[in-house]
């Protein structure tokens, strides 16, 4: 479809526009943010600085951000999506070649204001440039090899700089994410029952080759493994994260110790409590009720997503709100996997939650695609 | 690309099933997260609110014992011994200063601690401990420990601390142990757990730093309850690690004693090299320093002392120092020359004191010359211009190949620090290293162990050990670990003709034992305890035209760095050799009387395990070695170390 064959008339226009954001949506985003607030505020111990104030700024930053790109007709987006999936793939081969060393991987940009992560951008707009992909091919072609090898390579050129860099958890996010929109779009059942298939067999193969001389992954990732199966096996190093974060879960109980009561995480058991474990001091201090009110809050969100994305007509924006939305899913299930003791310590923060400037600017980047499909519907 | 409405509606049926299907996976994943949460917060709750209330676990690491060193006849020459230190954590004190003003009232401390203690705080995070003073008296401990209420987030600790009781006899072999540094850290990939407590002891050189493996051991872990001021109720578990493994080394910590103090504070190095195993009873290098200084952390005075010294105490010179062999090398250019059929042992060449080689005049160290001479009398008399006469037939490369066979030029596998590779130069390596061709003036200073040839005291104990048995022997430092013997360093045969290598060993013992050797003055008279030997004499400097004219100037009229090299490789009995030994002293002059009779003596001490009887020594000498025996006996610290048994 071009955009012609929108029904441009009923679209409404000018900042008009701003009525038909998708409200509900927005006021889920401000009340999760508003949880990363209150958390932020508890683990500096009761302070604005040096987390809950920035991290403020950052959220009004990011909401001016989602409505400035929601305003932007959604044709527009699809028509450069290719560019946007070029330039960060560039970004991403800079990075290997100047970006600075951050806990052993290259990962960043320095951009001076801040600091840019190609890998959370990719993530986006990847799943941008599938959506225009699968709107272009006509549907009868999509399950065709050819065309299903395209998409495959496009996922897999990000995924390989990422694992390049070398951070796993992303790696494995963008290969989810990137899977899910070609199932959502519809490439034929067997295709996955393959690769699931494939993928089974490549887990054994990393366990089988380690200690050879071609051990598939690092040393530090197989301990990772190691102790996700077994903290106890080392409780001061690696096991530490989730031992400790278990006890504190643990100790909210139903209703939680009460806000600014938590011991366990502002007394330093935990490290990196303000980002990727920050969800142990919202177990910790409102118990059971805060956390599954969390969890809550994110599945609506999902859910508001998948509405907005069933009744909108237009193949590309259904396809990118679904899969952006698998991504937010991704994000906050990974997170929130590894805190509880479920997955290995890969390193993904909570979205929105977690203080970091670079996820959350990207991530009201996402949304700002999600409002802009949802208020240029056509109707 | 125009598409159909019914194709439009199939697309979007599909797409309802799909998001239908991937949205209840999401929902089902969205329960499990749930129902985990509700495992743990609810159903556990208990279990982890005790974990997790007023008594909080603190997992600590237990430093492991780190492991022993012995000599190999069971003297202790590296042991742990309790020290106690004083820690304080900036989140318990409070106001650092006052509290430090506190505890400077109740022990004494040291102003140079404190403030590395100061900065160490400033730089790490609150509850990080800080070690304030160590080494600290047990009356201090307790004065501490009685003051505990006035003084929060002060505690006495018991580590141990490594101790070397022999001193500067082993510092070199041993090496040192120290505080991991931050340099430390860095050349790991991965960090021990250990590591990262604060003032950690690590191996810093020689077996300390090379054995560090080994030594270390594993850390236990201990999980306490803490209340909520950080003092700890009750240890609740405790999983014991596993002590560093005791090591035996093959020295012999009593001839090691004896050889430092015959070196005294000359700047030399020998090396006692057991020729049946391999096995290095003594490896010593002059003069010494005392590695417990570094343990504690060595002041800046003494430490400048030591690298201002130009003795250079801190290099460990019988690995690490590579000089010219001079005419020790001569064994390596005869036995090239022997095996490629090039000479024969009683074909003679005319020494008339110089030799002309492409239009230069290398000269032989007797300026008359030594007339006809032929293998035995060659290596006796140490006349240069026959062995300038075999190389140019040989060529450089079999000389270098040669040397090479017997462990010149090769790095050994020694747990030491900065083990000296030598050089036995080619061709090749000239062109690469220095961009010039080999010229054949080259070849000729190579042929008695001078110009590019470098050689550590080990490298010529070892080529010794190889000549006096016609084996492979390699050098062995660990003797055991934790009781388990490592492999010998005995070796198979080395293929060589042993009519060769026995021509070989009779001039070296003539050397020694004939009236006209270079060696004579430092033969042994006891029979079957005879030695065999070959001094070396090398220059430092070069003697222009000029002067050789005028005379070549006296060793003992030059300034010390410009004198000569001493040096002497032997090996004895001569009927079935055990010791090979080799001494260099720098810049000490001629071979024959500077180092010779340095390796007679360590030669018979090693022989008799202890003090040689005076009949080994020709009669004339006695006198003079009695006066020497008794100096030593009062300058030796520890001249009796008990358990030191040869036999």
């Amino acid at each position: 479809m071009s955009y012609l064959e929108y029904t441009v008339k009923s679209v409404p226009t000018g900042f008009r526009k701003i009525l038909y954001l998708n409200w509900p949506l927005t006021i889920l985003l401000a009340s999760v943010a508003g949880v990363g607030f209150l958390m932020l505020y508890s683990v500096a111990g009761g302070s604005y600085t040096p987390w809950a104030g920035p991290q403020m700024e950052r959220f009004g930053v990011g909401l001016v951000l989602m409505v400035l790109v929601g305003l932007v007709p959604i044709w527009f987006w699809r028509s450069v999506s290719s560019v946007a999936y070029g330039v960060s793939v560039i970004l991403l081969i800079a990075v290997e070649l100047f970006g600075s060393i951050g806990m052993g991987a290259q990962r960043w940009i320095d951009l001076g204001f801040m600091r840019l992560q190609p890998s959370e951008l990719m993530k986006v707009t990847l799943v941008m440039f599938l959506a225009a992909y699968y709107d272009w091919l006509p549907p009868a072609k999509k399950s065709r090899p050819f065309w299903v090898l395209i998409p495959v390579v496009i996922i897999l050129i990000p995924t390989a700089l990422v694992l390049g860099q070398p951070d796993l958890g992303t790696a494995i996010l963008l290969l989810a994410a990137g899977g899910g929109l070609m199932f959502l779009a519809g490439v034929h059942w067997a295709y996955f029952a393959a690769v699931l298939a494939a993928g089974i067999g490549l887990i054994a193969a990393v366990f089988q080759s380690r200690g050879t001389p071609w051990q598939l992954i690092k040393d530090y990732q197989y301990r990772r493994i190691d102790t996700f199966l077994d903290p106890s096996s080392d409780p001061l190093g690696a096991g530490y994260h989730i031992t400790q974060s278990k006890i504190a879960l643990g100790s909210g109980g139903w209703t939680g110790r009460g806000f600014m009561q938590g011991t366990q995480s502002r007394l330093n058991f935990l490290p990196e409590k303000h980002t990727d474990f920050i969800f142990t001091t919202l177990a910790e201090e409102f118990g059971f009720v805060g956390g599954f009110s969390l969890l809550v809050l994110y599945t609506l969100i999902i859910f508001f997503c998948v509405v907005s994305a069933v009744n909108n007509r237009d193949r590309f924006s259904s396809l990118l709100i679904l899969g952006l939305a698998l991504n937010f899913f991704l994000f906050f299930s990974v997170n929130m996997s590894m805190v509880m003791g479920l997955a290995p310590v890969v390193g993904v923060p909570l979205p929105l939650v977690s203080y970091g400037g670079s996820a959350m600017l990207v991530l009201m980047l996402a949304f700002g695609f999600v409002q802009s499909a949802h208020i240029h519907r056509p109707r | 690309m125009k598409r159909t409405r019914a194709d439009a509606e199939a697309g979007n049926r599909t797409l309802s099933r799909r998001t239908a299907v991937l949205g209840g996976l999401q929902l089902a994943f969205v329960g499990g997260l749930a129902a985990r949460m509700s495992y743990l917060q609810v159903d556990q709750a208990d279990q982890f609110r005790l974990l997790a209330e007023d008594n909080r676990i603190k997992d600590s690491l237990i430093p492991p014992a780190r492991g022993e060193v012995f000599d190999r006849n069971g003297v202790q020459l590296a042991k742990n011994v309790p020290s106690y230190r004083i820690i304080v954590k900036r989140e318990d004190i409070g106001d650092v200063d006052a509290a430090l003003e506190r505890l400077g009232r109740v022990v004494r401390l040291d102003p140079d601690d404190l403030e590395r203690a100061m900065n160490e705080m400033k730089r790490s995070a609150p509850f990080h401990p800080i070690t304030v003073a160590e080494n600290v008296s047990w009356e201090d401990i307790s004065r501490v420990s009685v003051n505990a209420p006035a003084l929060p987030g002060v505690t006495p600790e018991v580590g141990l601390s490594r101790i070397y009781p022999l001193g500067s006899d082993f510092a070199h072999v041993l090496g040192y142990v120290g505080p991991v540094s931050d340099y430390d850290l860095e050349q790991m990939e991965t960090p021990d757990q250990l590591l990262l407590i604060p003032r950690f002891q690590i191996g810093k050189v020689g077996i300390e730093a090379k054995q560090e493996d080994r030594l270390r051991g594993k850390a236990g872990v201990k999980r306490e309850e803490v209340n909520a001021t950080g003092r700890v109720m009750r240890e609740l578990d405790r999983r014991e690690g596993r002590p560093g493994a005791d090591i035996q080394l093959t020295i012999d910590a009593n001839l090691q004693n004896y050889v430092q103090a015959r070196l005294g504070q000359e700047s030399a190095s020998a090396v006692v090299m057991d020729c049946e195993t391999g096995d290095l009873v003594a490896i010593a290098s002059a003069p010494s320093f005392d590695p417990n200084l570094f343990v504690r952390g060595i002041s800046v005075a003494n430490y400048k002392e030591l690298t201002e010294n130009i003795y250079r105490p801190l290099a460990s010179k019988s690995v690490q120092g590579a000089y010219p062999p001079g005419s020790t090398f001569k064994m390596m250019t005869a036995l090239a020359a022997l095996e490629e059929g090039m000479a024969q042992p009683d074909e003679t060449v005319y020494c008339p004191g110089h030799l002309e080689v492409a239009g230069r005049r290398f000269h032989c160290w007797k300026r008359g010359g030594h007339g006809y001479v032929d293998l035995q009398n060659s290596l006796k008399q140490s006349c240069d211009v026959y062995y300038y006469d075999l190389a140019l037939k040989v060529g450089i490369e079999k000389i270098s190949a040669m040397a090479q066979r017997f462990g010149l030029g090769v790095r050994h596998d020694v747990p030491m620090s900065a083990i000296s590779q030598g050089l036995t130069p080619t061709k090749d390596w000239k062109r690469r290293v220095h961009g010039q061709e080999w010229v054949i003036g080259d070849t000729v200073n190579a042929s008695i162990g001078q110009g590019y040839m470098l050689a550590s005291p080990l490298q010529l104990a070892v080529m010794t050990a190889r000549i006096a048995t016609g084996r492979n022997v390699t050098p062995r430092l660990v003797k055991s670990v934790d009781g388990i013997e490592e492999p010998s360093g005995a070796g198979e045969s080395m293929g060589l003709n042993e009519n060769n290598l026995r021509k070989m060993r009779r001039a070296m013992y003539d050397v020694v034992n004939d009236r006209r050797g270079t060696g004579y003055g430092s033969r042994i008279i006891t029979e079957g305890m005879r030695m065999a030997g070959k001094s070396g004499t090398s220059q430092v400097r070069n003697i222009t035209a000029a002067e050789r004219a005028r005379g070549v100037i006296n060793n003992s009229d030059l300034p010390w760095e410009r004198r000569d090299h001493a040096l002497f490789v032997s090996f004895a009995p001569i009927e079935n050799p055990k010791y090979a030994v080799s001494v260099i002293v720098e810049h000490g002059g001629g071979g024959s009387s500077a180092a010779a009779p340095i390796a007679r003596d360590i030669t018979l001490q090693a022989l008799y395990g202890g003090p040689p009887p005076l009949d080994a020594y020709p009669s004339k000498d006695r006198g003079r070695i009695k006066a020497q025996q008794e100096e030593l006996q009062a300058v030796r610290p520890m001249a009796d170390l008990g358990g030191s048994d040869q036999a």
